[in-house]
């Protein structure tokens, strides 16, 4: 049985890979050139990286056996504290890197908030991200008064729009930081370290691992991915708002569920999302085009979206637990 | 012969492709009571789930009463008598201890309203039985352990029960209250009442009773009346071969005390405790369940610090106020509940065995490639003698044993100084025990100092250089173990009373 | 008395008396019969709401999904009503949107009782996909005029007033409902079998299989019972609102498990009374009022309501219940 399920873990990364090219595929038998043009291609490689990083901030979570739900709300605070900076008719080189460095710290210090509750406070991490998701989420209303913050230098904005050797900057970053996270879960010490936590956190204390430390790096590490998703956003749509792409929390989870992270901790790997946030945004981009369709475009709207992902969610969970059986 | 209360026939049962039981059968007459012997991992803990109706066979049947079922519901085990005290109580820790007793009964009779006086009065009438008191509005996490079991053993006999099944009742008692429950146990029979006492301590199973019945790797290897049987009988039959005698204690030097303690206390635990113990050496500490003894040893593990008192390693004082600190100081850990505190039990060999020295073993800038943790693992496997075709498998696919020597082993890489061992062979097979106690006395052999909790008064009599007496929260006798067995430390333990 | 000072609700009482008597200083017209009629009839909707979150929360789940399900009861049952040209009573509108609910519900329960998936991720993927099929296949426009009979509904009073100034204050009767429900739940948790089992599913699941309690069952009525009573929160938001937007009630789904939490109810399962999860509510309801009355800004009730969870839960985190169970053995 466990030889089998070590073999299922192994097996399922290919079985991502057919059902991302499926899903490519598949959109591209339904809208044809349209899918298949260059600025199709090209948008998607702007769009899939913010949700990505989020994908990697929920992952990271998961893997230690909890859960950030607070991501979002972290990214758009994030995003103002640098939008307010950026904002200023003066702004110059030096405001540009001032926001970038606000913007880092402001994450980093909202999941070493979420870290210390969770593990110095004892709250659950539902709970505890629950309540900063709403509690954060507030300040960067109270902050803006509800108001957008926009227009930025042109140098900021090409952390959102721009190229380096014609690949988008965005993408460089996602890229840059799923490397770090991928070297970092599966070849260091502190990588093992977090998934032993997440298969079981009461041995993690008898077996000597600073439990509380690992959940403060956990946290704030999984809040420094949501603000620099944060940061590519606001580039990249060239304003800032408090309550800003509620759903991407949604589409992470099931990024990181469609990924085969384990949703009770200790597994989960960073190449799977990635195959698993490009199958998504083929489908989201795909739907998007439909809407040029005769037949189903009237349909195609958010809502549809929604319920797509919704239905994607649960049928993930499904199958998942079709394949992994337990026992107990 | 006369006709069995309840039987089990030819029961089979896999679980994703592991076969964990093969045509398996065992049958309980009135007034009998049976053990249920067999290593872990032999299908004991299926074929209790299955005779209460947790788990469905795949083929085979039961039958009670003369009457055969396919697969027994848990309702229908209950209304046939059958009670299975489990090993954890299976006790509700949110409800008052009126509320556990009676749930049980409520359910059986289909209630559909709870009645605070009928609750009150089936409690009540459940304790009576046991001739004990215990206030019934606590709720149960409140309890101490002994009387959890006791309230467990309560609600069992509540349910006009025929058969009990006791799943290794012994494992969280000490001597005296297992003597205290084979009274109990004595006494059900005498109403009638039949037993499965399911458990691997030889000496309990030959001294409780009736008839025996041997499992091995899921199936039936020996069966009859209990006198047939000598312990080495067992042994054979549970493990399939032959045994060494007891390990060899080797006398040490202790030229300097590596660990010492003294007037540590630390209020509602124990109190005053003061000793020393040298490099080369096993220290064995027991006593009674509330003697303290797992205070004291999370006390200086960091997990529940002492209020006062010093600890000294290698002469030098050390302040342990949390796990870190002990680490620091040279103190490990190897806990008493293998499963939960343990194992990582979905995770790789290689990783449970690495985890405690990945400081040593990583680059000091913390990488740790896969392949260098392999290299830096493998030199282990064969040390500890893990049998395993891959170090890349998950440690839950390990024996017991095995997996107690994973637990032991990730400390071997660190700089730990003094060990501390609370059971380490607790639900380990008779073979693993052997090399466990061997890899015990080979550690210390190294320089290190081993304390050794257990209740186990041939391994503590086998292993240890000399043995700490606790009793209520003090060390009250220091017994070395030159020319001790362990009916000696019985009898020294019966005189605490 | 002594009792009395152990209990959680004795001090959420305390808190929300002492709270109340503050505003009431700063600004006296938070003691008016009007503005305490307005607290019931806030509390109404995420009263019936709370209870549903109690329910699971009491089981050992959590559930986001509950405004999703009342805003889909509220929308569908107006329309159905609205397209079969209903006149007659509020009553069926209640029915049916409690039927609604409780189907959407027993859809939740389905994954969670018979596939063991985790609750948050869906309840999360389900809010997502009722709320999607509503307003992708079901509309997007608010109904403005309701049924007759949702409109006389939410005309009629339980008690009413005249006022100073000659206008008349009314308790509206869609609160008995709440207190209906209330009794309801908490006849069943505390005094039949089914309740006990699912304090006793949150207090030690592995038990409660052994026991013999029908566990699937316990599910189905668990995440049922939520549906229903988020059904009828639903149909009741809309009488009280005189219509039905669908993009309403999603959004306060932390404000009810925050006033849930804040009663005493914690996700590890097994605790959490009716009592306390109304007094929870009531004192969201009063804060989210006080606010208003002060003159603070909306937006920092999100500020106050996220504080509220971490607080509390915090506490309880702390209180003996969660300690000695961390150290009991079962």
């Amino acid at each position: 049985m466990l030889r089998r399920l070590a073999q299922s873990r192994a097996s399922g990364g290919v079985r991502l890979l057919a059902v991302t090219l499926g899903v490519f595929v598949l959109m591209t038998i339904l809208n044809g050139d349209r899918f298949l043009s260059g600025r199709n291609l090209a948008s998607m490689c702007f769009q899939f990286p913010e949700l990505g990083l989020f994908a990697l901030a929920i992952m990271l979570a998961l893997i230690t056996g909890g859960i950030d739900l607070s991501i979002i709300s972290i990214a758009n605070l994030a995003g103002l504290s640098a939008g307010l900076v950026l904002a200023q008719s003066t702004a110059s080189g030096l405001h540009v890197i001032l926001a970038i460095f606000l913007a880092l710290g402001v994450s980093i210090a909202c999941g070493l908030l979420n870290g210390w509750l969770i593990g110095y406070a004892g709250l659950t991490p539902i709970l505890a991200t629950l309540g900063t998701m709403q509690l954060l989420m507030g300040l960067a209303f109270a902050l803006t008064k509800g108001h957008a913050v926009a227009g930025y230098p042109e140098a900021f904005q090409t952390l959102g729009n721009g190229t380096l050797a014609h690949v988008p900057v965005p993408l460089l970053v996602f890229l840059l930081g799923a490397i770090v996270l991928q070297v970092l879960l599966s070849r260091t010490a502190l990588g093992i370290r977090l998934s032993l936590l997440g298969t079981n956190p009461t041995a993690a204390v008898f077996a000597g691992l600073h439990v509380r430390r690992l959940q403060l790096a956990t946290y704030a590490l999984s809040g420094l991915l949501a603000g620099i998703a944060g940061l590519i956003v606001i580039a990249r749509t060239n304003s800032a708002k408090a309550d800003y792409g509620t759903s991407y929390l949604l589409q992470a989870v099931l990024v990181a569920m469609l990924a085969g992270v384990d949703p009770r901790g200790g597994f989960g790997t960073v190449w799977g999302i990635l195959l698993a946030v490009l199958s998504l945004q083929f489908l989201s981009s795909g739907l998007n085009l439909l809407r040029f369709h005769e037949a189903v475009g009237p349909y195609i709207n958010n809502f549809t979206k929604e319920f797509t992902w919704g239905a994607l969610l649960l049928l993930v969970m499904v199958l998942h637990c079709a394949k992994n059986q337990h026992p107990r | 012969m006369r006709p069995a209360i309840v039987a089990a026939r030819n029961i089979s049962k896999s679980f994703g492709g592991v076969q964990a039981l093969r045509e398996v059968s065992v049958a309980l007459h009135r007034g009998e009571i049976r053990g249920l012997v067999g290593e872990n991992g032999s299908g004991k803990s299926t074929l209790i789930q299955i005779l209460a109706g947790v788990l469905g066979p795949d083929a085979g049947e039961i039958v009670v009463d003369g009457k055969t079922h396919a697969h027994l519901d848990p309702r229908e085990a209950i209304r046939a008598g059958i009670q299975v005290i489990y090993q954890d109580f299976s006790l509700f820790p949110n409800l008052t201890v009126a509320e556990n007793l009676a749930l049980n009964t409520e359910l059986e009779h289909g209630t559909r309203f709870v009645s605070r006086r009928r609750r009150r009065r089936i409690a009540t009438a459940a304790l009576a039985r046991l001739g004990r008191d215990i206030d019934l509005t606590q709720t149960v996490a409140e309890l101490s352990v002994a009387d959890k079991q006791l309230v467990a053993i309560a609600r069992a006999l509540l349910h006009n029960a025929r058969v009990i099944i006791m799943d290794e009742p012994t494992t969280a008692l000490t001597q005296r209250e297992v003597q205290t429950l084979f009274g109990i146990v004595a006494d059900l029979k005498a109403q009638g009442m039949s037993l499965l006492f399911v458990g691997h301590k030889l000496q309990e199973v030959l001294a409780l009773c009736d008839a025996i019945t041997v499992l091995r790797n899921g199936r039936n290897v020996a069966e009859g009346e209990a006198a047939q049987f000598s312990p080495g009988d067992l042994v054979r039959h549970m493990t399939g071969r032959h045994l060494q005698g007891r390990p060899r204690a080797t006398t040490v030097s202790e030229d300097e005390d590596l660990l010492k303690v003294t007037d540590l206390s630390k209020a509602g635990a124990f109190a005053h405790v003061s000793f020393a113990a040298g490099a080369g050496e096993v220290v064995g500490i027991t006593g009674l369940l509330g003697s303290g003894r797992t205070e004291l040893a999370l006390s200086l593990f960091g997990l529940a610090p002492a209020d006062s008192g010093t600890i000294e390693i290698a002469e030098q004082a050390v302040r342990i106020r949390s796990v870190p600190d002990a680490l620091r100081a040279g103190i490990a850990y190897v806990p008493e509940d293998r499963l939960t505190e343990g194992v990582f039990a979905e995770q790789s060999i290689e990783r449970n065995l690495a985890i405690s020295g990945l400081s040593a073993w990583a680059h000091p800038a913390g990488w740790i490639s896969p392949a260098r943790l392999r290299r830096v693992v493998a030199p282990w496997l064969g040390r500890l003698r893990i049998q395993t075709p891959s170090a890349r498998m998950p440690v839950a696919g390990l024996s017991g044993g095995n997996q107690q020597k994973v637990v032991l082993g990730r400390w071997l890489a660190t700089q730990a100084r003094v060990l501390i061992l609370n059971g380490p062979t607790v639900g380990v097979d008779v073979g693993a025990k052997a090399d466990i106690h061997a890899q015990i006395r080979e550690l210390v052999g190294h320089g290190l100092t081993a304390l050794l909790i257990s209740d186990d008064l041939r391994e503590l009599a086998e292993v240890c250089d000399r043995i700490l007496v606790m009793h209520r929260g003090r060390i009250v006798r220091e017994i070395p173990a030159a020319g001790c067995d362990e009916n000696a430390l019985a009898r020294e333990l019966g005189r605490l009373e | 008395m002594r009792a009395l000072l152990h209990r959680h609700e004795f001090y959420l009482a305390a808190l929300t008396l002492a709270l109340s008597a503050g505003i009431a200083l700063a600004n006296p017209a938070f003691c008016s019969v009007a503005n305490l009629f307005d607290l019931c009839q806030g509390s109404t909707v995420m009263g019936l709401f709370a209870l549903g979150v109690l329910i699971v929360l009491v089981s050992g789940g959590i559930d986001v999904s509950f405004a999703a399900i009342g805003a889909f009861s509220m929308y569908v049952t107006s329309k159905v009503l609205l397209g079969l040209d209903f006149q007659g009573s509020a009553a069926v509108a209640l029915v049916l949107g409690g039927a609604i609910g409780t189907l959407l519900g027993l859809f939740n329960a389905f994954f969670i009782g018979f596939l063991r998936l985790p609750t948050l991720i869906v309840t999360l993927g389900s809010a997502s996909l009722f709320r999607g099929f509503l307003l992708a296949f079901i509309g997007t426009a608010i109904v403005n005029t309701l049924p007759a009979g949702m409109v006389r509904f939410s005309k009629l009073t339980l008690w009413e007033m005249r006022l100073a100034d000659g206008t008349i204050a009314g308790l509206p009767a869609s609160f008995l409902l709440l207190v209906v429900a209330a009794l309801l739940v908490g006849c069943v948790l505390q005094g039949t079998m089914l309740g006990r089992g699912i304090y006793a599913l949150g207090g030690n699941p592995v038990a409660a299989a052994r026991a013999g309690f029908n566990l699937r069952g316990r599910q189905l009525f668990i995440y049922g019972g939520t549906g229903l009573l988020s059904g009828l929160a639903g149909v009741v938001h809309a009488c009280m609102m005189r219509n039905a937007n669908p993009f309403d009630l999603v959004g306060m789904e932390l404000n009810v498990l925050a006033a849930v939490v804040l009663g005493g109810a914690g996700i590890t399962g097994g605790r959490g009374t009716v009592l306390g999860t109304l007094l929870g509510v009531g004192l969201i309801v009063t804060i989210n009022n006080s606010l208003i009355l002060l003159d603070v800004p909306s937006y920092w009730q999100k500020v106050v309501v996220g504080a509220v969870i971490l607080v509390s839960t915090g506490i309880t985190a702390r209180t003996g219940w969660a300690r000695a169970r961390g150290a009991g053995l079962c």
